[in-house]
């Protein structure tokens, strides 16, 4: 169990299979010469070794799942692009902010080579002529690493025209963000780096796999997904699905934060670690601060319904959490113990989806303006009672219909699980909404409380 | 006048050669404005406006989308609080009281000798290391208040001038392209089917 003054909240226990933490307790891993060390491109070429459609094969077999939110299959993905039409793009998505999550800073900043072979894997197999690598803005270090690695890398032989000596080319661009939240949607991410504002699109039929940037199939991936291939082409399919389970082999990079002792990132088995061993196991977070009581954990980023103790000896394995009402999305959990202001720190999310809609579609603009409102008199202290019907009034206007909560003992409820309708066209909306009603479902005494009290109930500092 | 200078607009078409369409390259071009500038200005704007192939309007519609980008003067320092869950959880409020207090300054105001600005940010991606915040973007984790202080102190006295440049200057290395490595960019314009891809031998 160890933590490394260059990779601040990585955890590194040395016993658990690492695919893409493998170089994080180096502190130069992210230099040309230790990836070469330590077996740095032989994935890209073990992939040149093979056809394009082997290679597809072989990422299809392992079924690696998406890891930016929406868990698709990368190998199904890229498999959707119409036959035949060309040029095909790629485009990495590095614009990390989804609440609570830290890991894809992480691998650009401590690993970036293997970013870029995984980004030269895709393009090999799936036919991709540019791969656009789009970084959120307010991470000057990733850009610094990345930009050296490229530069390594375009020296080097790996990246640009004729690829190690083979027909293969494919450029790789650095393309730096701006601060939009809702950039990491997918259609968003292409309008962006079209040149215009960040706002999603409608799907169908702007599905990028088809019509995606400057209209051509496009297939838009999470960091952590394409450093994922290197591996899987230096050790085989087999390799990689005899870790985890069925459903979701490989590993998965977690971050969990908030009331706990360790908190850190860690690099888990997929499928069969559950919330129990992450935050209370000697190798993970070790318990709740203090020694408190659990009260509630956010199981997926600040746009997945909240968790009780209830749900605890789930593993992490999405379409079980998915049954029990909540999502995986980007491996972020966030803590509360039992001194936690639930209205406030729901507020604190609802007021980041607030601030980061794009505007474009009226039940997220408006509807996500009007809930921070009210949650902000509510957790001041100045609520009423018609408040909380107000709220769960304006989320049926974003998610109309039964809304996914989890199972509560204390409460008598039963789960609903995933997913639920929506009014937007892209989840900002609904994710506004989400901590709102989880807070209102799971905690609505306390907003009571407030009300009657009328008066704010002080954050405790331990 | 803030238009790109002669270094600064040869770089821009050398970005701007990278991509399939110059458009493309408006948001790292407003980066380089702002490097240069410190913010945007409406000659800037016009300015990449001519260099991307858009108008004006097109121009500022991007830009004024994208929290990065100032329209006015900040401070040298624009310091950047997370409020968001994780850093909520363990006392980013009391964090930005603190803040106020010591630079005199409430969120969204720069002080007076325009040094800093303060600002209230979303997620930084650093979220087991609440609270955390970034000063010209540069991460600083597990802030307390005496931290802060101890941070304002080194910034005012330029003990981090290596570390931290100042506002508008991201990333201090830079991506280049040797012309004889690039494969160029691909244009929808001009489809060529991959040469490694079996539909280019039929």
């Amino acid at each position: 169990m160890t933590t490394y003054p260059w990779a601040a909240g990585y955890v590194d226990d040395g016993d658990r299979p690492k695919i893409v933490t493998s170089r994080f307790h180096l502190a130069d891993g992210y230099t040309l010469e230790r990836y070469h060390a330590t077996g740095g491109y032989e994935g890209l070429k073990a992939a040149l070794a093979r056809t394009p459609g082997d290679v597809h094969e072989e990422v299809k077999a392992a079924t690696v799942l998406g890891r930016g939110g929406a868990g698709f299959p990368a190998g199904t993905k890229w498999g959707l692009m119409p036959p035949g039409k060309f040029p095909r793009y790629l485009v990495v998505n590095g614009d990390e902010s989804e609440p609570g999550t830290y890991k894809d800073r992480l691998l650009m900043e401590r690993d970036p080579h293997q970013l870029i072979e995984g980004c030269l894997i895709a393009a090999y197999a799936a036919g991709l002529s540019q791969v656009f690598l789009y970084i959120r803005g307010e991470m000057p270090l990733a850009h610094e690493r990345v930009g050296t690695a490229l530069n390594e890398a375009y020296a080097a032989g790996y990246v640009g025209k004729h690829i190690l000596g083979t027909n293969f080319s494919v450029d790789i661009v650095l393309h730096w963000g701006a601060g939009a939240y809702v950039v990491g949607e997918e259609t968003a991410l292409i309008e962006s780096l079209e040149g215009k504002r960040g706002e999603p699109r409608l799907k169908p039929p702007f599905f990028p796999a088809a019509i995606g940037l400057y209209g051509q199939p496009t297939i838009v991936n999470n960091v952590e997904t394409m450093s994922n291939l290197p591996w899987l082409l230096s050790n085989g399919a087999a390799a990689y699905t005899a870790i985890g389970t069925a459903t979701s082999p490989g590993t998965r990079m977690v971050a969990v934060s908030g009331h706990v002792k360790r908190p850190g990132v860690y690099e888990i088995i997929n499928g069969t670690t559950t919330f129990r061993d992450l935050l209370y196991g000697d190798e993970f977070c070790q318990g709740i601060r203090n020694d408190n009581e659990l009260k509630a954990f956010v199981p997926g980023g600040g746009s997945a319904p909240w968790f009780l103790p209830d749900q605890l000896d789930l593993p992490f394995e999405s379409r079980l959490v998915g049954a029990a009402g909540s999502m995986l999305g980007s491996g972020a959990i966030m803590v509360m113990d039992h001194t936690t202001d639930i209205p406030r720190a729901a507020l604190s999310l609802v007021h980041f989806y607030a601030a980061e809609s794009c505007g474009q579609c009226t039940p997220c603009r408006e509807g996500g303006t009007w809930l921070e409102r009210i949650m902000q008199r509510l957790a001041d202290g100045r609520g009423s009672h018609g408040d909380l019907d107000q709220l769960l009034d304006i989320g049926q206007s974003i998610c109309p219909g039964v809304f996914p909560h989890a199972a509560s003992e204390r409460l008598g409820l039963e789960a609903k699980p995933f997913p639920f309708k929506m009014t937007t066209i892209c989840f900002v909306g609904p994710s506004a909404y989400t901590s709102v009603h989880s807070a209102i479902t799971l905690f609505r005494d306390e907003f009571e409380a407030k009300i009657i009290e009328r008066k704010s109930i002080p954050v405790s500092a331990s | 006048m803030s238009r790109l200078n002669e270094a600064n607009t040869i770089l821009a078409k050398e970005i701007i050669g990278r991509y399939p369409k110059a458009r493309s390259a408006t948001i790292p071009l407003l980066h380089l404005s702002q490097q240069q500038n410190g913010h945007l200005t409406n000659d800037a704007i016009a300015h990449v406006a001519e260099l991307v192939g858009a108008t004006s309007a097109e121009v500022l519609g991007t830009a004024t989308f994208y929290e990065m980008f100032k329209f006015e003067p900040v401070g040298k320092y624009l310091i950047n609080i997370c409020g968001t869950m994780s850093c909520q959880l363990l006392g980013a409020d009391e964090l930005m009281h603190h803040a106020e207090h010591t630079l005199g300054v409430k969120a969204g105001g720069t002080t007076p000798d325009g040094l800093f600005t303060l600002e209230h940010a979303e997620c930084q991606a650093a979220c087991t290391e609440a609270p955390n915040l970034q000063v010209n973007y540069r991460h600083c984790h597990r802030m307390t208040t005496t931290a802060f202080d101890q941070l304002v102190d080194d910034l005012r006295n330029g003990r981090l001038d290596g570390e931290i440049p100042p506002h508008g200057t991201l990333a201090r290395v830079r991506q280049t392209i040797p012309a004889d490595r690039a494969a160029g960019p691909a244009s929808p314009d001009a489809p060529v089917v991959p040469a490694w891809m079996p539909e280019a031998a039929q």
